[in-house]
């Protein structure tokens, strides 16, 4: 059986940092385990640009970004495997956890003393979302169509409809659309778009598609392939309004309906669930509830940016090297954070107060003019709009935290008074 | 009418901080631009208004490599106008493995001053036969 310090689940931009920077803070016997043939999750699939201008400061495409990252790791030495797939995970004892995977020569059964697990997340499906109708081909969720477009060079359908408005979705749309598809409509269940601002601008205007807030599809019709759909407008309670039914034609539904952590091997293990963001509660080295097993990436929240998948993975590592080096996570007390007020989440939900800790977190509902409290280190933070799509980052100094006696920090969102 | 006004507003799309920014135009120049957070939303606008420019990104069919396409891009901005053209181009060009990040494909593609290269590295594939 081999034996690490740290085994890397998923090769995405998380997990390869993750690596890295264990290998750079000097822990000796590092592993990433990936299901794919090639290394970098999603990244290799989104041939379009914006990735990397915090963490590189250049403006690259998915695929350079993964090269980047890649060309880094081979730098350093820690094994990579390659079409294998983790299907259990065993906390034996505090130092010794067992990781199984699949492979094409076999079961592996690998030993290790931490695991940051960057599994990344999964897309919610057609039967997630309360569409109706029968169920021939021509549905894919947007990642299924990327791969097969932009992996496998294999164009999906012509006429086009899309569910969901998120920034995978509006990508989608404008790869559609320059590949001479006709995009007939993005539908979108809420009254704003799930995606940032600057994608409804180059992917849905720059093509004159047509956005239609506050709609939703209610039911698939076709036999073998997929003819129309059935669209009707939502009120607030996105209930359908009877007399607005309408039909479009298409030949290919493509589902864009929001991304969900991919945690069942840690679901099963026992650990702590946040059911605000359907993964682990972590500490500010984004451990889970059992030591030594650490989450990053799209795995423990999913990001508008991968370059906070990048920062995640680095912090997760460091985390795991301080349990290889010190025998663990240290912290005299844990302070929990509450939320109040328009926020959806906030992670990590504890915190030591004695090093810096990135907080990333997302509002409810878009809102402007707003002040971020965090009342217990007097903290107040002014935006001039918040919007459910686009996540807010922010470090808190450990100079800051030190002073904080109480079990808990609040965060509430409200309204500036002008 | 001899002073054209023009009051545009626009979304940057530079980076994903997405400024509002608005441009004053009188008979095609510029008078001002204001919402911008930085230098280069300024340069955004200014040619957004008058030559809007986008990279343009796609796949080629790719013979003998380790996956069946490679990911391309243009080196620099193209006319919004021109990516159809060059999307209808491209979906004609066929490549051979290996290639590597930053290998041109084609050189100055439809006289844009852009040229075609490389973002996804593919090997050839190693036959085992």
């Amino acid at each position: 059986m081999y034996t690490y310090d740290l085994i890397v689940i998923g090769g995405g931009a998380s997990g390869i940092a993750a690596a890295i920077k264990a290998k750079e803070l000097g822990v000796k016997k590092v592993a990433l385990v990936d299901e794919k043939s090639y290394l970098g999750g999603v990244l290799p699939q989104c041939i379009h640009s914006g990735f990397g201008l915090v963490y590189f400061k250049e403006d690259l495409t998915g695929p350079e970004f993964t090269e980047k990252l890649v060309q880094k790791a081979k730098k350093l030495s820690f094994d990579v495997y390659s079409d294998t797939f983790v299907f259990k995970i065993i906390y034996r004892d505090y130092f010794e956890k067992l990781v199984y995977a699949v492979s094409k020569h076999g079961i592996k059964k690998l030993k290790t003393k931490t695991i940051v697990y960057s599994a990344g997340c999964r897309e919610r499906s057609i039967y997630e979302i309360g569409v109706v109708g029968s169920r021939p081909s021509g549905i894919f969720t947007a990642g299924e169509a990327q791969t097969l477009m932009d992996i496998y060079g294999i164009m999906p359908g012509k006429n086009i409809v899309i569910v969901g408005s998120g920034d995978v979705g509006l990508i989608m749309a404008r790869r559609f659309a320059l590949q001479g598809a006709n995009v007939k409509a993005v539908i979108e269940i809420m009254p704003y778009p799930g995606g940032l601002t600057r994608n409804i601008v180059q992917c849905l205007n720059d093509f004159n598609i047509p956005l239609l807030l506050s709609h939703s599809v209610l039911r698939v019709i076709g036999k073998d392939r997929i003819e129309e759909v059935e669209v009707c407008k939502v009120d607030e309670s996105k209930k359908c309004i009877e007399d607005s039914i309408f039909r479009i034609k298409c030949d290919t539904l493509i589902i864009s309906a929001g991304l969900v952590p991919r945690v069942e091997l840690l679901e099963d293990l026992g650990i702590s669930i946040d059911p605000l963001t359907k993964s682990a509660v972590v500490n500010d080295r984004l451990e889970t509830s059992l030591p030594g097993i650490f989450v990053a990436g799209n795995a423990l929240v999913v990001n508008d940016l991968v370059d906070y998948a990048v920062e995640q993975g680095e912090v997760a590592a460091q985390g795991a090297s301080e349990f290889v080096f010190n025998n663990g996570i240290s912290a005299a007390q844990w302070k929990k954070i509450k939320l109040n007020g328009n926020i959806r989440f906030f992670v990590p939900q504890l915190i030591s107060g004695e090093r810096d800790v990135i907080m990333y977190g997302r509002v409810i509902s878009p809102e402007e003019k707003v002040k971020l409290e965090i009342n217990e280190i007097k903290k107040e933070i002014s935006f001039f709009r918040v919007r459910p799509s686009e996540m807010i980052r922010l470090r808190l100094n450990k100079d800051e935290l030190s002073s904080v006696k109480t079990k808990s920090l609040t965060f509430s969102i409200s309204k500036r008074s002008e | 009418m001899s002073n054209k006004r023009k009051v545009v507003k626009l979304t940057c799309i530079v980076c994903p901080i997405g400024c509002e920014i608005e441009v004053i135009a009188e008979n095609g120049n510029i008078i001002s631009i204001s919402g911008n957070k930085c230098p280069n939303g300024e340069k955004y606008a200014k040619e957004e208004v008058f030559h809007p420019k986008r990279l343009a990104f796609t796949v080629l069919r790719c013979k003998n490599g380790t996956m069946p396409t490679v990911a391309v891009k243009t080196s620099k901005p193209v006319s919004k106008f021109l990516i159809p053209s060059i999307m209808k181009y491209l979906s004609n060009v066929e490549v051979s493995a290996p290639l590597n990040v930053g290998d041109v494909v084609v050189q100055n593609i439809l006289d844009s001053g852009a040229d075609v290269v490389v973002t996804r590295s593919v090997d050839l594939l190693e036959c085992n036969s």
